[in-house]
């Protein structure tokens, strides 16, 4: 008969709280920012559809303080989503060989952050450029 | 500025706290700490032979060939799951240092794990190469391109230290999870232009236990000795599996990877 008797230690609660697992949560956690800033421009959408005083309404409410602030955290939010899921791209992919050779993973990763800070400047860009 | 030729040499002394457990006196493990004297080249599992040789004959842990290469010797090394023969105590000085047996595995004793579950998920993912067409032995070998090899090639490096199991926080939530280290081999497999076994291994990759039970977390491939990124085995695999559900429903093969070309047949 076995003498075994394994010791099983009990399951940490709250890994997901602290290093090395912290910065996995944060990056999650940057997809609440995506998810706030998606409501709003929603809510503008369904504004817009209900008439103007609706919609004018909406606007005020985009030049609030609050709501100035609230758009700053949706936008650090945003840029620390953007740059972690270009991270974890190339793990979610085949290797990609491109003439002949196994693309490295941080050249996934710059390629998309490039594509990524372009189409940025080019909307800052384009908006400028047509503001009546 | 001349090299001091006493530096590497000078003895320090470090404190090592071991958890221990012995399982036919003990109900739980508990830290039991050593002072441990250390040179400068001195390894982690160095220390631990100290303390057998010199201070415990009790202790147990297992090690063989103590160069990165035999995969035995994984444990928790300041709360990281590390190889002991490649973490060296002149990095932890002035202590004290802890040591603990790998997590959410079970303790068998002291800092030796149960690996029956991890060599049971091995063995369910068909380990070996099952051809796509069998050949007779005159019809000659199986032939692979070097970029061929190139595809799978980091998946056959791993080890089995299991280092990966331990950074796995879904492994610890779910011991059933087929985890990092068996779904890399898994892809070795899949990922192997000679073999035709896919869909049989989709199979595994398709339920909770398999892929879907990563988060993404990634930790897995940061602790890995062997760089072989057991997060991108297991996150490519949902891609495939995700495609493999929605192209059942256009009729199209179940397992696709193969089926296109590769435009470099040996």
């Amino acid at each position: 008969m076995s003498r075994s008797r394994p010791y099983i230690r009990p399951v940490e609660t709250l890994w997901w709280a602290r290093s090395p697992y912290l910065a996995y949560t944060l990056r999650e956690a940057t997809g609440v920012a995506v998810l706030g800033y998606a409501l709003v421009l929603l809510a503008g959408v369904v504004c817009l559809a209900t008439g103007e005083r609706a919609y004018d309404v909406w606007l005020d409410f985009l030049k609030s303080p609050w709501s100035l602030s609230l758009h700053v955290l949706f936008l650090i939010g945003m840029i620390a989503h953007t740059w972690t899921w270009f991270r974890i791209l190339p793990k979610t992919m085949p290797r990609l060989v491109i003439g002949g050779r196994i693309l490295p993973q941080i050249r996934i990763t710059a390629g998309g952050v490039a594509v990524a800070a372009a189409s940025f400047i080019l909307i800052v860009f384009v908006a400028v450029w047509t503001q009546p | 500025m001349p090299p001091d030729p006493a530096a590497g040499a000078a003895t320090r002394e470090i404190v090592i706290e071991v958890l221990r457990y012995r399982s036919e006196t003990d109900l739980k493990p508990l830290l039991q700490a050593f002072r441990v004297p250390f040179t400068d080249d001195m390894s982690v599992l160095q220390g631990l032979q100290y303390i057998k040789d010199h201070l415990d004959g009790s202790l147990s842990f297992r090690w063989s060939c103590r160069m990165a290469i035999c995969g035995s010797c994984g444990m928790m090394i300041g709360a990281q799951p590390k190889l002991a023969c490649m973490t060296f105590l002149r990095d932890y000085y002035p202590g004290p240092l802890t040591v603990e047996p790998l997590a959410h595995f079970p303790i068998e004793r002291d800092l030796v794990v149960t690996v029956g579950g991890f060599v049971k998920k091995i063995e369910s993912i068909y380990p070996y190469l099952i051809p796509k067409t069998q050949r007779s032995l005159d019809e000659g070998e199986y032939l692979q391109t070097p970029l061929q090899l190139a595809r799978y090639e980091t998946f056959s490096d791993c080890i089995n230290c299991m280092l990966c199991y331990a950074a796995c926080p879904q492994f610890g939530e779910n011991p059933d999870f087929i985890g990092p280290g068996a779904m890399a081999l898994l892809q070795r497999y899949n990922g192997d232009s000679r073999d035709g076994a896919q869909a049989m291994r989709m199979d595994l990759v398709h339920t909770d236990n398999g892929a879907w039970s990563c988060t993404a977390v990634g930790n897995c491939s940061e602790v890995c000795p062997k760089q072989v990124d057991p997060a991108n085995a297991v996150n490519q695999n949902k891609t495939k599996s995700a495609l493999d559900f929605f192209l059942r429903f256009l009729g199209r093969p179940l397992y696709w990877e193969h089926t296109a070309s590769d435009g470099d047949k040996p």
